[in-house]
C-alpha cells in the first residue's frame, strides 16, 4: 500500500478534467509530497504520463484495476 | 523558460468551443503560457452568458445522429435546439466538462483571453457584453505573442 498525503477523486470525468483536477490538487501541496488520484478516463494512462514528463512531477506508481487507474504522483521539489 | 501556446478561436458553436478551451486549460496545467485570440464568431465564447451556445446538424454531415436525417429535415424549426439539447445531455452523461467549467479553469490558471477589437466593432458588441478578465487587441498584438510561441493553432 502506497502512502500519500492527499487524495483526489477524478473518476467518471473525461479529458481534460482529470489532468486539471490533478494540477489543482498538486497546487497547494509541498514539494516531495505524494498525491493519490483516481481516474476512469481510458486516455488518462497516457495523459498522466505525459503530464508528469512535461511538468517534472514524478509518477511513482500506477495501479490498474478493471476500469480505474490510480496514480501516485510525487510533487516536484520547488526549491 | 515556460513554453508558449498561441491559439486563434474563430468559431462560436457549442462543439467548436471545446478545442480552444480544452487545449488552453491543459497547456496551462502543464506549465505553458497561453494566449487565445478570439475573432469573428469566436468572440461569442467571451460573453458573460455562454449557456446558450448551440450546435447545428445542418452543414455538419459528420455529426452522429440517432437516426439518419436528410438536410431538408435538419433545417426544420426546432432541429437545432433538439440537437443542442441532445449534445448537452451526452456531455453531462459522459463526464465531459462544460464550456463554462473549462473557461473558468483557463482563467484560474492565467490563460490570457484577447478579443479581436475589429470584430467587436464590426458586430457592434459592447465591452460590457464580455467577461471582465479579457483584453482587446488586433492582429499585430496576436503576432507579438505568437511570434515567440512554440505552438500556434487556428481553430
Amino acid at each position: 500500500m502506497m502512502e500519500f498525503d492527499k487524495e483526489v477523486d477524478a473518476r467518471n470525468l473525461n479529458c481534460p478534467l482529470p489532468i486539471l483536477r490533478c494540477k489543482k490538487g498538486l497546487s497547494d501541496m509541498l514539494g516531495n509530497q505524494t498525491l493519490k488520484i483516481m481516474a476512469t478516463d481510458p486516455g488518462s494512462e497516457k495523459d498522466f504520463a505525459a503530464f508528469c514528463k512535461q511538468t517534472g512531477h514524478e509518477l511513482l506508481q500506477l495501479d490498474k484495476t478493471e476500469n480505474v487507474f490510480t496514480f501516485y504522483i510525487k510533487k516536484r521539489n520547488v526549491a | 523558460m515556460a513554453k508558449k501556446l498561441a491559439l486563434i478561436a474563430s468559431k462560436g458553436s457549442l462543439d467548436w468551443a471545446y478545442p480552444p478551451f480544452i487545449l488552453a486549460s491543459t497547456a496551462a496545467a502543464m506549465g505553458y503560457e497561453v494566449h487565445i485570440f478570439f475573432t469573428f464568431y469566436g468572440l461569442t465564447l467571451l460573453k458573460k452568458d455562454i449557456s446558450d451556445l448551440k450546435v447545428s446538424p445542418l452543414g455538419n454531415p459528420a455529426m452522429p445522429m440517432p437516426i439518419p436525417m436528410p438536410n431538408l429535415a435538419q433545417m426544420l424549426p426546432g432541429m437545432e435546439s433538439m440537437a443542442t439539447m441532445m449534445m448537452k445531455q451526452k456531455i453531462a452523461k459522459k463526464g465531459v466538462a462544460s464550456i463554462e467549467e473549462l473557461r473558468e479553469a483557463c482563467l484560474e490558471s492565467g490563460v490570457k483571453l484577447i478579443a479581436c477589437q475589429m470584430t467587436v466593432d464590426l458586430f457592434d458588441f459592447k465591452p460590457t457584453d464580455f467577461i471582465d478578465a479579457i483584453k482587446f487587441g488586433g492582429a499585430a498584438s496576436f503576432f507579438e505573442f505568437a511570434g515567440e510561441s512554440d505552438i500556434s493553432l487556428f481553430m
